[in-house]
């Protein structure tokens, strides 16, 4: 993955920018030891690596303020970085950066029930929210895999989503206001407490572009209360084809059920070795949850097993316990880490027309078997999210090259099918060079004019979201 | 000069590249945007391009008709979830309301509180900058990530970035039954406790309005018949007893959203979006002849003596005021949208540029 050049002229002005950054900042707030420097040379994208210039890890919205007014002063790149778990490189460095973490951050500011919001500062976890506003038992929707670790100024960056969002949106739909700092140090408010913008909506668009228009420091989000209950059915069946008809038919019965989640064989038989939870050994598994009232989840998950039955599924099992419930979600979950514990993996998001499913799921296969490497399948089928896990050996020369062809034909292949390249990971460095076959030239161009106007030098992570040819003469015009 | 009205997104950007002067966008004319400029109008692209019922997903040319949307969806027992209001009859328009138009305004409805916004439902768009180029954002798929959300900066840009061809939406199924309750509250801020009670309990409350000339809170609540009884119940518990159940739910919720109480009173109509427990506060300093509340509060609807500059009763608030109806020289003086903070003032400004740097879209609408 090529990187911009770092410029000579900043890293030569390392001793200086340190001084000028200890003036603002706590003398630990300010990483510039080489070696400490380490800790920040690569997010969850861990096949990339380059230590920053140095990091930073402000407290406070003015001492963010303050480190951007000072690099905007000295023409130095910033990186910002949540809790560094970006699947996609978000938060890579470049040698002559400095690292903005926000992992300090982490207050609960205001929550008011009443009104329905929680304001907090950045850093927090996304977990934590929730963790925070359980007593009156509310929780925080947007929920990512890695919601016990990733933080909440990174879930703006990359409006992420979740196996909820089926029901609750991702985070573009439940983020209400911020305080965003600029490249230049100014700091600017938009939204609050209240419902939709006043004029532009500038918080739709901040939301997702990555940490490239600003440092959102603290941020109002809306909270929900939790429902009286939920229950998951799982449904085992002999086809991806007929599983993907199925999960069309459900939608199309009037139900709206929280999640659907849909697994492949390789998948099954890891998340089955590792978490023990009963899943049928077949060529398709479907997680369907709904919520409600004991009554109301009966009567759902009645109908959807009526659907279900239609299709021939080769296992049909209402969860029976808090218990089971449980462990059918600890499956799907650490399906990840399951796949990690077969082989290096690549995890993609594509994300495609559910009606999409059964073409893309054997192209897919028929891709695999071009590549020489196999692929597991685990997807919010609901919404057509997928998340194509490409089985590699890293120490194997050539292998991580070939994996990622293999999974740009993957995302591709998506694009064509009607999707897109990324449902709820981001761009970062890993799809940028893929823009151009979901985007032409003046869409591309139409999104940089936005970051034209934020950060008019180009300063914050700059290298990311779009290909380096088209962002080229942008940059070096900062430089 | 007549309308321009192409037939094409083709003919659209052609027609936009070769504009030498302002222009004012228009698709069905509701809304009550009327600027002195040649209208541009988008009626012309019309038709639902694709419609998928399994993946909640239709895709539309900006001049479609609401109505045809709605209707094709109904067929399928779907609809739009965020409700859309019909400007028509509070404002005295005529015309057909445009899908288009519903998305450059981003028209939500009662269910915004529990559902979302339009620009929520939005998952992609097409439209024509100030230069006549052609620009798609996002696309017709739920989760979408890739590359910056200009489909949220075009919804409720009025037109001023773009003017749309085609917008993509996700859509809901259409809940089975529905059922209103009815509880007496004879103050704003009785309402307001009243229906954020029913908002903070897991019931899902759909709608949550407050009309203070009936001293009514309505509550509503939607799904399958057994849900809706079950749900209704427990919510008449939690709230005492003087709840009763309306018939005629539908179009008790339909006149809400299109500000019906107002439509043959005089007076400008100005529309206000506050945090709901501010909500009492506010409507005492507006003074209103007649507010209604909605969104559990959050949302007022307020109707004053022709002239009146309600943003200055209001000083300094968490929220804005919108001012939706007015005489044309009163729209002048105070502006249809509240003023943004410097800030954002400059961005927008500058983000505006970008987008149409001859500055023929919607003059002085936003700023």
């Amino acid at each position: 993955m090529e990187m911009p050049k770092p410029n000579p002229d900043v890293m030569a002005r390392k001793q200086a920018l340190v001084a000028r950054l200890q003036q603002v900042l706590p003398r630990d707030a300010v990483i510039h030891d080489v070696a400490e420097t380490r800790a920040y040379e690569c997010d969850a994208l861990t096949a990339y690596k380059c230590p920053p210039l140095l990091a930073v890890l402000p407290s406070t919205t003015q001492q963010v303020s303050d480190v951007l007014r000072i690099c905007h002063e000295l023409s130095v790149p910033v990186v910002p970085r949540g809790a560094g778990t970006s699947l996609a490189g978000g938060a890579l460095p470049t040698a002559d950066c400095v690292i903005l973490g926000v992992a300090r951050m982490n207050e609960v500011l205001e929550v008011d029930y009443d009104n329905r919001f929680i304001k907090v500062q950045t850093g927090r976890t996304n977990l934590s929210v929730t963790g925070a506003v359980e007593e009156e038992d509310f929780f925080y929707a947007p929920d990512p895999s890695s919601q016990l670790a990733c933080a909440i100024a990174g879930n703006i960056a990359m409006n992420s989503g979740g196996a909820h969002c089926l029901k609750y949106g991702v985070t573009t739909n439940n983020l209400m206001g911020v305080t965003m700092v600029m490249m230049d140090g100014s700091v600017v408010e938009i939204g609050g407490t209240y419902l939709d913008a006043g004029g532009l909506d500038l918080l739709g668009v901040i939301c997702g572009s990555e940490g490239q228009l600003g440092i959102v420091t603290e941020a109002t989000l809306r909270i929900l209360r939790k429902p009286e209950g939920a229950r998951p059915v799982l449904m085992g069946f002999d086809d991806n084809e007929v599983a993907g008809q199925c999960v069309s038919d459900i939608i199309k019965s009037g139900i709206l059920p929280v999640a659907i989640e849909f697994m492949d064989r390789l998948c099954i038989r890891a998340c089955e070795n590792f978490a023990h939870a009963g899943y049928p050994d077949c060529e398709a598994l479907l997680i369907v949850e709904v919520e409600g009232s004991e009554a109301e989840i009966d009567s759902q998950l009645s109908k959807i097993i009526e659907i279900a039955k239609r299709h021939n599924p080769v296992e049909l099992r209402e969860s029976q316990s808090a218990d089971e419930s449980a462990r059918i979600w600890l499956g799907r979950k650490s399906a990840f880490g399951a796949m990690g514990q077969i082989n290096d993996y690549m995890c993609l998001d594509g994300t495609i027309p559910v009606s999409s499913l059964p073409f893309v799921l054997r192209r897919i296969g028929e891709l695999s078997k071009d590549y020489g490497l196999p692929v597991g399948n685990v997807f919010h089928a609901g919404d057509g999210n997928m998340h194509p896990l490409i089985l590699f050996d890293a120490n194997k020369p050539g292998d991580l090259e070939k994996c990622e062809a293999f999974g740009a034909d993957i995302l591709k292949l998506c694009v064509d099918a009607g999707g897109c390249l990324t449902g709820e990971h981001g761009v970062g460095i890993e799809k940028r060079d893929l823009m151009t076959h979901q985007y032409a030239a003046q869409d591309l161009e139409a999104q940089m004019a936005v970051k034209d106007v934020f950060d008019p030098n180009w300063l914050l992570n700059p290298a990311k979201v779009f290909p380096l040819a088209a962002s080229a003469g942008r940059r070096m015009a900062a430089e | 000069m007549n309308a321009m009205r192409p037939e094409t997104e083709a003919e659209l950007a052609e027609t936009v590249a070769g504009l030498n002067g302002p222009v004012c966008i228009a698709g069905g004319g509701t809304r009550g945007v009327v600027g002195a400029e040649p209208e541009l109008s988008t009626a012309g692209l019309s038709g639902i391009t694709l419609y998928e019922p399994g993946a909640l997903t239709l895709v539309a040319r900006a001049g479609t008709p609401v109505a045809e949307i709605e209707a094709a969806l109904d067929g399928e027992g779907q609809q739009l979830a965020f409700e859309p209001m019909d400007h028509r009859g509070l404002l005295g328009t005529t015309g057909e309301p445009t899908i288009g138009g519903v998305v450059a305004a981003n028209i939500s409805g009662s269910r915004r509180i529990q559902a979302g916004a339009c620009r929520d439902f939005l998952l992609g768009v097409r439209y024509v900058d100030g230069l006549g180029q052609v620009i798609k954002n996002g696309g017709r798929v739920m989760k979408n990530v890739t590359g910056y959300d200009l489909v949220k900066l075009v919804a409720g840009s009025w037109g001023t970035l773009g003017v749309l061809s085609e917008v993509s939406l996700k859509v809901l199924p259409k809940p089975e039954t529905q059922a209103t309750l009815a509880v007496s509250a004879d103050d704003v801020g009785t309402a307001v406790d009243l229906m954020s009670t029913a908002l903070r309990s897991p019931y899902e409350v759909s709608g949550a309005a407050y009309d203070p000339k009936d001293r009514q809170a309505f509550l509503r609540i939607e799904g399958f018949a057994d849900s809706v009884a079950y749900r209704a119940s427990r919510l008449s518990e939690i709230l005492g007893n003087e709840c009763t159940e309306l018939e005629e739910s539908r179009k008790r919720w339909a006149d809400l959203r299109d500000v019906r109480a107002f439509h043959d009173l005089e007076g400008d109509v100005w529309r206000l979006s506050v945090k709901p427990g501010d909500a009492l506060v506010i409507a005492d300093r507006i003074e209103a002849g007649r507010t209604l509340l909605d969104w559990g509060g959050g949302l007022i609807w307020a109707l004053v003596p022709k002239g009146t500059d309600l943003r200055a009763r209001l000083g300094a608030f968490e929220g804005h005021a919108s001012l939706v109806r007015a005489d044309a020289h009163t729209m002048d003086e105070f502006g249809r949208f509240q003023p943004e903070n410097h800030q954002v003032r400059a961005l927008t400004r500058a983000i505006r540029l970008k987008f149409d740097p001859r500055s023929v879209f919607n003059p002085g609408l936003m700023g």
